[in-house]
């Protein structure tokens, strides 16, 4: 192998595919260890790993899990620096060819700038799930079952990004599927978790399948499946449109687009939570990346009409899954509803971008593009942090669910900013990351009017009025979710008695939440360093960001709109100092603590608090009955009457009902119809191959 | 015509899409009668503002018309009877405001693009004008389907008249005395069905129209 | 020079509104008690007030945290970002181009969040109320907030709000039906975010209804002045931005004299006044209505706001 690579220049790519070999290498090393560990010191079979022992008291130690953390995180370095590099000398590595996988087709990897940038969001998030883990990892009570997929699961995302043709393609999806399906089974024995990992199995087979038939059908006749070659060959316009929806079933089954998304809330939650952050912040982008590079790159020039399914459903997915996680009253679960919310975000910036370059409108094409490629990288970051936090009151607690957690602020005094940063930069709240990009998506909605179709111009304000709702929805989902878990009294004994977490994980947050202020504060650096991706693509880029004065960022021209993330945060910070100079200054400082006042009516019992339910229930009443069919039925006990009275919700989820239960319906229907031909005669069964065989013959007898 | 005088036509057909709005929006007999006057009020003044942007003395007539009957005589007869039958004040919905709202927005759109998309040669006043009235129309009709009150059906039914009132005046060169005369006509006769059979139901206590039937000794 | 006189009227606007603030609530206060035939308070008893409150000792629930006791710094300074970046007297301020009006929806959305937070830190039933409804509040009308931005921005071509007015005065505005349906949003969405009657009562306390009453509910001394504060600014900057849009009239361009600021000042007072005195008649002759008919009322701003941006493509211009 080191032969067929030494002789090419394509450095980056090189020194990628050697990281990504060190991952698998780590992989094997893992489980050799496991299996030396498990020969040398037989684990008794753990009958129930109940979630409660994860907190604080039992703290198994394994010297194993820091090494494979570390060295991941190492190596996931070393590729963030090669394709930063890569990317910012905007030098389009050259292919590299390994004589792996098929005969006479070889593998084939190149680093272009998407490549190149996708690199940067999955080895950014790779790097902090490692760092988290080295601390989060302790606490895991079989390591066996985490430590060897971790490096693969990396090495699989890698390896998608990078390749260059439909096999290795194809591979490194599975790769990738696998590793993360083994990951969401690592505790199979908790409730729902083997369920999980079915839907999972289930919905990733359906994606590749896919996946395989829009290959098939961009390779067409040609046959080869290089992406150059398929490049050069683009396919027929009705043809190109069923490549379309096929590649949006096969990536956004992936990636979590409605209707495809019912697993990934299942399954997000059920890993370890810095696989949960790798699956939602990292893994969902990969799908993206597949669905710009078959979309954007091989199938070709755009019809005016694809801009509008992708669109269309990126704005349903993005309330829907917003309105799913406020239903939600598990930690982890409203956080990987909350990746579908961002999915969908970012999908109307890919299908912005779309119909603007049909339309050939590149400066409108290429600012839509940026939004959405900013909104990729910042949702990896913010989600990832918000991942930890929930990793880390698990933790510390050990519970996940909404309602047993409060209080957590006294408790948790670090984690507790972190988390609330990460809430702020998901519910697009300025300076932050989130909303630079929404903003940018904003602007490039109010580019619409220059799409010629009437149905667009109609279509995408329609779609900026969903988005709006969404993102308002978000930042009341976001209150719930950190006044729930950590304002207020806590709701459980093990929740007033947590623990900080360690220095590993802490450390992993920070930088999180510093590179999100970062690229709040300066989204023009990010916007001019993603130009080389959107150029290459769209052929043209947004105007260059950082030689702007202040700093500010101005999207098409000054006279239309500007934003200065920089000045906004200083201005609050001034002001704020400033008030808080004043009153000092002036004003009394005196402080007394006293029991809380409530209108004179205090219940020390903190079930009387609002509870995540009642948090939701507002918004309930308002969208609910529309979306979920939900009914409240409320029995009043009649006066003098003793009994408690009781509220109760029927809720229910169209799309599972819709799609999915008729489905499984009638493949058990046809199952039971097939047990029959399970227990034929062996003349039953040579008839069959006989019938198959003449009616082969027949397709060539008829076709003429 | 330029300028101002299609900025105030506009202004006044947007103005009727509007008030179609405000009536899908209300859950009040009385105020929805108040809102069918205003609607009627406003299409009064459209017509009358084309009358004279387009030098047509003849729209002034049906101006007038729409003014005295719509805006007065008819709501006031409502306004009366809902008083003497003393019906429920609430006007009962299917599917909710919200959606049905939603609706509108949707069937506004799909005006929009379908004249817009069919009318490319037009004179823009009229093709803005044939836009406007063909949403008036839907939003009219959507109005009809939505409700289960016979009065909320007759406002609904005549605020689609309204909508073809206003594609009759924005399309200049149509007969439209004889339009309007024949609308009218229609519409009389259903405010007369409507009210008859609103009245019949109130006697049967009931609105489902199959007691008539039975009464009749048609069914069993 | 032009950068020192630049500043100079970036920090008056940014004064003038502080000091104005209490002020228009005292107004509106007082001509909402003259309409019901009282006589009312001064207007000056809200600077009284607060500075009362700022004298006064903070008293602090025993489990509120230190995220309670930073909120009200918080949710003051991302009002005053948000009013100094709207164009009051004058158009083309120094940094007004720093955020645009889909910036500074979101910056109140920010003090929303905050308060927010501060309604469930303090772990009450009453908090949580006022918490869950606020955001139910905001879920609709920040929405309809960004559809009347889409209305205005694609009919000017900017979101800049100095170049919103500058294309409000020009002549190619005309009479549009989007407007005037924007301007309708915008009135309905502005009574929502300030918690005015028929949305909310500013002046209760102890009803089950209230919303932003009762988030603010633990909060005293000069917590609670900044709190009061922030709101006071909060309804000057909504009443700025709906007479900076829509009565763009004397506001005074950048790089004006002295004698044309003043100007600009003394329209501004004028149209505050007029649109104080508008508030507190449609206040006091409209009832509070149910929550939960609340929603209803702001979806149809947000419908307004929906058909107004839909309504410009069979306008003249686009």
């Amino acid at each position: 192998m080191p032969s067929a690579v030494g002789a090419l220049s394509a450095t980056a790519t090189v020194i990628t595919l050697w990281c990504v070999v060190g991952f698998l290498a780590m992989a094997f090393m893992a489980v050799a260890a496991c299996v030396l560990c498990r020969l040398r010191d037989p684990l008794p079979i753990v009958s129930s790993p109940d979630v409660s022992s994860l907190a604080n008291g039992a703290q198994p130690q394994h010297n194993g899990t820091p090494f494979i953390y570390g060295l991941c995180a190492f190596v996931s370095l070393l590729i963030l620096a090669a394709a930063l590099a890569s990317l910012l000398s905007g030098a389009g590595g050259g292919e590299v060819v390994l004589p792996l996988g098929l005969p006479f087709v070889g593998a084939h990897f190149r680093i272009d700038s998407l490549a190149a940038f996708f690199l940067i969001v999955v080895n950014l998030g790779g790097f902090g799930a490692s760092l988290y883990g080295i601390g989060y990892g302790r606490h895991e009570h079989e390591p066996a079952r985490v430590l060897p997929f971790f490096p693969a699961f990396l090495a699989g995302m890698n390896l998608v990004v990078m390749a260059h043709d439909a096999f290795t393609f194809l591979f490194a999806w599975e790769l990738m599927s696998l590793a993360s399906w083994a990951l969401v089974m690592a505790h199979h024995r908790q409730p729902g978790n083997a369920r999980a990992g079915f839907v999972y199995l289930v919905m990733a087979v359906l994606g590749t399948l896919m996946l395989f038939l829009t290959f098939g059908l961009l390779a067409g006749t040609v046959g080869d499946y290089s992406f150059s070659a398929i490049r050069a060959h683009p396919v027929s316009t009705p043809l190109a449109g069923a490549v379309l929806g096929l590649a949006l079933l096969g990536t956004g089954s992936k990636a979590g687009l409605v209707p495809l998304h019912v697993w990934l809330p299942l399954a997000h939650p059920a890993a370890p939570s810095h696989v949960s952050a790798l699956m939602s912040g990292v893994m969902t982008k990969v799908a993206i990346y597949a669905f710009i590079r078959l979309v954007f790159d091989l199938l070709g020039p755009p019809d005016w009409w694809w801009g509008m399914p992708v669109m269309a459903l990126g704005a349903a997915t993005a309330v829907l899954g917003i309105l799913y996680a406020m239903e939600e009253t598990d930690l982890k679960g409203i956080l990987a509803y909350s990746t579908i919310e961002n999915i969908g975000v970012i999908f109307v910036g890919l299908g912005l971008a779309l119909a603007f370059k049909a339309n050939a409108l590149p400066v409108a094409a290429a600012l839509a593009l940026t939004a959405g490629l900013f909104h990729i990288f910042n949702h990896a970051l913010f989600k990832s942090v918000l991942f930890f936090g929930a990793g880390a009151v698990l933790t510390a607690t050990g519970l996940r669910r909404l309602d047993l957690l409060g209080g957590l602020i006294h408790r948790l005094p670090v984690t507790a900013p972190l988390f609330l940063a990460a809430c702020l930069a998901i519910s697009a709240l300025p300076p932050l990351n989130g909303f630079a990009s929404e903003w940018l998506i904003f602007q490039s909605i109010l580019l619409s009017p220059q799409l010629p179709q009437w149905g667009m111009k109609l279509l995408v304000p329609t779609v900026g009025a969903l988005l709006a709702l969404a993102a308002a929805l978000a930042a009341a989902c976001f209150v719930r979710v950190f006044g729930i878990v950590f304002l207020g009294r806590p709701r459980s004994a093990v929740a007033s008695e947590a623990r900080e977490v360690d220095r590993w994980s802490l450390g992993a947050m920070t930088g999180g939440v510093g590179l999100c202020l970062l690229a709040g504060i300066l989204p023009g650096v990010f916007i001019d360093g993603m130009a080389p991706a959107v150029a290459a693509l769209i052929g043209a880029r947004m105007p260059p960001q950082t030689s702007l004065q202040w700093l500010s960022i101005v999207p098409v021209a000054e006279s239309r709109s500007s934003y200065n993330g920089l000045l906004v945060f200083l201005f609050s910070a001034l002001s704020a100092g400033l008030a808080a100079w004043a009153i000092r200054r002036f004003g009394s400082h005196v402080t007394r603590r006293a029991p809380v006042w409530d209108c004179g009516f205090p219940d020390p019992s903190p079930v009387t608090q609002y509870s995540a339910a009642s948090f939701a229930q507002p918004i309930r009443r308002v969208f609910g009955g529309l979306v979920f069919g939900a009914r409240e039925r409320v029995e009043m006990p009649a006066p003098g009457d003793l009994a408690a009275a009781k509220i109760s919700v029927t809720r229910h989820d169209f799309i599972w009902e819709g799609i999915y239960e008729p489905v499984t319906r009638m493949v058990l229907l046809a199952a039971s119809v097939f047990d029959r031909t399970q227990a034929l005669t062996i003349r039953h069964y040579l008839g069959f191959v006989f019938l198959a065989l003449i009616g082969l013959l027949m397709v060539p007898a008829l076709w003429s | 015509m330029h300028g101002l005088s299609f900025d105030i036509a506009h202004l006044l057909a947007g103005g009727l899409v509007l008030t179609s709005f405000m009536l899908l929006y209300q859950d009040r007999l009385y105020a929805l009668l108040n809102v069918f006057a205003l609607q009627a009020f406003v299409l009064f003044l459209s017509v009358a503002w084309q009358a004279y942007a387009q030098g047509a003395p003849h729209l002034y007539v049906t101006a007038a018309i729409a003014l005295v009957l719509k805006a007065i005589v008819i709501p006031g007869a409502l306004h009366r009877i809902v008083a003497r039958l003393g019906i429920h004040r609430e006007v009962e919905t299917i599917g909710g405001i919200g959606l049905t709202m939603l609706a509108g927005i949707g069937l506004v759109a799909l005006s929009m693009v379908v004249i817009l998309r069919a009318t490319p040669a037009a004179a823009p006043l009229a093709r803005e004008d044939l836009a406007l009235s063909l949403s008036v129309v839907l939003l009219g009709l959507l109005m009809m389907v939505t409700r289960r009150n016979a009065v909320s059906q007759v406002v609904g039914f005549m605020s689609m008249e309204n909508g073809l009132i206003l594609a009759g005046t924005g399309a200049q060169g149509m007969p439209l005395v004889v339009e309007i005369s024949i609308a009218f006509s229609v519409l009389i006769a259903f405010i007369v069905i409507g009210i008859f059979l609103f009245q019949i139901r109130e006697r049967f206590d009931t609105v489902d129209s199959r007691v008539l039937d039975t009464f009749r000794g048609e069914r069993s | 020079m032009v950068l020192i006189a630049d500043l100079a009227v970036q920090g008056t606007e940014m004064l003038l509104v502080l000091c104005l603030a209490p002020l228009l609530t005292g107004f509106v206060r007082k001509v909402k008690a003259h309409l019901l035939r009282r006589r009312g308070p001064s207007l000056i008893q809200p600077y009284r007030d607060l500075l009362r409150l700022l004298r006064k000792e903070v008293v602090l629930a025993d489990n509120a945290s230190w995220l309670f006791c930073a909120i009200p710094y918080l949710i003051f300074a991302a009002t005053w970002v948000a009013a100094s970046l709207v164009p009051t007297f004058a158009t083309g301020l120094l940094f007004s181009w720093s955020a645009d009006l889909i910036a500074i929806t979101a910056l109140l959305g920010s003090a929303r969040f905050f308060l927010a937070l501060a309604g469930l830190d303090a772990g009450t039933s009453f908090g949580g109320i006022g918490a869950s409804r606020e955001m139910m509040v905001a879920t609709l009308a920040e929405p309809a907030m960004l559809m009347i931005v889409f209305t205005l921005a694609l009919l000017a071509g900017s979101t800049q709000l100095s170049n919103l007015a500058g294309f409000m005065l020009s002549p190619q505005i005309g009479l549009r039906v989007s407007l005037g349906l924007a301007l309708v949003a915008l009135l309905m969405v502005a009574l929502a975010e300030n918690g005015r009657i028929p949305i909310d009562n500013p002046a209760t306390h102890l009803e089950l209804t209230m919303v932003h009453e009762a988030m603010v509910l633990e909060y005293s001394g000069r917590h609670l002045a900044l709190i009061e504060l922030a709101a006071s600014l909060k309804l000057l900057l909504t009443l700025s931005l709906i007479v900076c849009v829509f009565i763009p009239w004397g506001l005074s361009p950048a790089g004006s004299g002295v004698a044309e600021r003043f100007i600009g000042i003394a329209v501004y007072l004028l149209k505050l006044v007029l649109g104080g005195f508008l508030l507190a008649l449609f206040e006091t002759s409209i009832a509070k209505m149910r929550v939960f008919r609340v929603p209803q009322f702001l979806g149809a701003a947000l419908m307004l706001g929906l058909l107004g941006t839909l309504l410009l493509f069979v306008s003249r211009s686009l």
